[in-house]
């Protein structure tokens, strides 16, 4: 879209919705950011050449869709901040990703099965999403569900290979599953302001998606014969308001944005 | 491999001179003498090996890039490597050894990577120095190998060349920006080009009298241009990108020679050169260690996805 009617598009949000959109295109811009993050860490790592090249090729999407949700949620913000700013020199408090994104890439396995678990939702959400009638959200909404399906399909195979592969995998797998699940219900925590936001048509609201994800990733655990965990302890870690945060998002920023720290002002 | 007489034998040979000669390609099917082939196989491999543990030092800085645009551009150029080295590890199996052993060699040092590789990246700026003059005489000895005369080589370079333009495009981008920023940043981009320049004159191998293969390499047109062609070739493109960027480059015997139209340049450290190549330089062991870990680390996942094709393929029989 063009950036002057970008503009006019924000000048016609209703008053109410500012805040909460700013709100949601962050949580949404900083999830990918810190996966985006978390996956190009695997760049000249992986168990495979092919490996190398989807994991950097996936990381590149989380980063590029990060980029677009960022610019968008500073200009609906209207204070002048640009992308740029929003990644690199907010902190660690001001940053709105769930926790699971936040923890360190683990073994492959772990790196998979987040990734499946994450991209399935992030395709729910963007299906619902790109219906949106507010065109600037609903065009990265249409990009971004392009891309989550190419991860789906990429996470799929790769749980399926790894579930019902050996028995080293299939372990390594179910540790990795059992101990992301707990985190998996924040990915649906309503952010404040949802209901301004559906009242005026611009964005579903993230518990929507729940069924419609639930019932795909309970199909492909079973196929590649993974078990779900209990889900207490998911609705319990995830509604603990003074644990906003893992540990590993101050350090996984202080990498992130040493430049941009260091530096003030400079230009890269 | 049936054995041939040696008179097949020497018609055979005399055709694999005469095509050369006439400078077409030889290609996968076509009969080659047996060091053709070996010596390709070196080469080839070793230029995928380099492109692999040329992710390495980039990939350091990919999750410190300053900003969004930098960011993706790094870990797109990353990417591109790592495809690089795929598409040169297939050009390599044309010549009838599996990628799996390959990778055995590199990993048990058998087989060598560019000695550029084992110098530490340890600044924002190594990322634009290394596009600029590490990809940049990449390029110019690429560009020469885009015409060797084994095909699939030949047409993996000239593809590769492509991409690397574009990596040099933009590491050059970064030096000049940062050779107009803040005092800092343009003591960070001279540091780094202190650092970078002779290494990247080493690219290009021994000096033409100490290259023990490129007698018998140019002779059956799988090189072009010798070593210190192609050395003089890249000074003399760089040092007046190196004035138009606002860097200086380390070397105060480098100066114009008008009659040969060359920037002469002083002696290169080849002692320095042998260490490195011999495993004694800054990073070798880091490297070599970092590759070996994520082989041996993603030994199970690869022997997972093997087991699982197996599963699907009985499942399919049985279906």
């Amino acid at each position: 879209m063009e950036a002057s009617a970008i503009q006019k598009a924000i000048s016609d949000l209703p008053k109410d919705c500012r805040t909460p959109l700013t709100a949601l295109l962050l949580r949404l811009g900083d999830d990918r950011l810190i996966l985006g993050h978390r996956l190009s860490e695997w760049c000249g790592h992986a168990p495979i050449l092919e490996e190398d090249i989807a994991l950097a090729n996936i990381a590149l999407d989380h980063i590029g869709q990060s980029e677009a949700l960022l610019r968008l949620a500073g200009l609906v913000e209207g204070n002048g901040r640009s992308e740029d700013d929003l990644a690199f020199l907010r902190d660690a408090k001001d940053f709105r990703c769930c926790r699971m994104v936040q923890l360190p890439k683990g073994d492959f396995a772990f790196t998979i099965l987040r990734q499946f678990l994450f991209s399935t939702y992030s395709a729910c959400v963007w299906e619902q999403m790109q219906k949106s009638p507010w065109l600037p959200f609903a065009g990265i909404a249409q990009k971004s569900l392009k891309e989550a399906m190419y991860h789906v399909r990429h996470s799929q195979e790769w749980t399926l290979r790894l579930g019902d592969g050996i028995e080293e995998s299939h372990n390594r797998a179910q540790e990795a599953l059992s101990s992301l699940w707990p985190y998996t219900a924040e990915l649906f925590r309503e952010s404040e302001g949802t209901a301004e936001l559906q009242k005026a048509g611009i964005a579903c609201s993230l518990s929507a998606v729940i069924a419609s994800w639930r019932e795909r990733v309970e199909a492909l655990l079973k196929e590649a014969t993974l078990t779900i965990p209990e889900d207490d302890t998911a609705l319990f870690l995830s509604n603990i308001p003074t644990a906003q945060h893992t540990e590993h998002l101050g350090h996984l920023l202080a990498e992130m944005q040493v430049l941009p720290r260091a530096h003030p002002g400079a230009q890269w | 491999m049936t054995e041939l007489t040696l008179e097949e034998s020497s018609e055979k040979r005399e055709l694999f001179e005469k095509q050369i000669q006439a400078g077409e390609k030889i290609e996968p099917k076509d009969w080659m003498p047996e060091r053709f082939r070996k010596q390709l196989i070196r080469m080839i491999s070793q230029h995928a090996h380099s492109e692999i543990v040329g992710m390495l030092p980039e990939g350091n800085w990919i999750t410190r890039a300053p900003n969004f645009r930098r960011k993706k551009t790094l870990l797109a150029k990353v990417q591109d490597e790592a495809g690089h080295g795929l598409y040169l590890y297939c050009a390599t199996e044309t010549l009838g050894i599996d990628r799996s052993e390959l990778v055995e060699q590199l990993l048990t040092g058998k087989a060598k990577y560019s000695s550029i590789f084992n110098y530490p990246t340890l600044s924002w700026a190594d990322i634009g120095v290394i596009g600029w003059l590490v990809d940049g005489a990449a390029i110019v000895n690429q560009t020469s190998l885009a015409k060797t005369s084994y095909g699939p080589y030949s047409r993996a370079m000239v593809r590769i060349c492509k991409e690397e333009n574009f990596h040099k495009k933009q590491g050059y981008e970064i030096v000049t920006g940062l050779a107009k920023g803040t005092p800092e940043q343009r003591d960070m981009v001279q540091d780094s080009v202190n650092r970078w320049w002779w290494p990247s004159l080493m690219m290009f191998g021994p000096s033409d009298k100490d290259s023990p293969n490129s007698k018998e390499l140019l002779a059956w047109g799988v090189k072009r241009r010798s070593n210190d062609e192609l050395r003089q070739r890249f000074v003399n493109l760089t040092v007046p990108q190196a004035k138009a960027a606002g860097v200086t480059l380390p070397d105060p015997e480098l100066r114009y020679n008008e009659e040969t139209q060359d920037w002469e340049f002083g002696p290169i450290n080849w002692e320095e050169f042998w260490q490195v190549v011999s495993g004694n330089g800054p990073c070798n062991r880091e490297r070599m260690k970092a590759r070996q870990d994520a082989h041996s680390s993603g030994a199970w996942v690869r022997e997972a996805a093997e087991a699982y094709a197996e599963k699907q393929q009985r499942k399919r029989a049985a279906a």
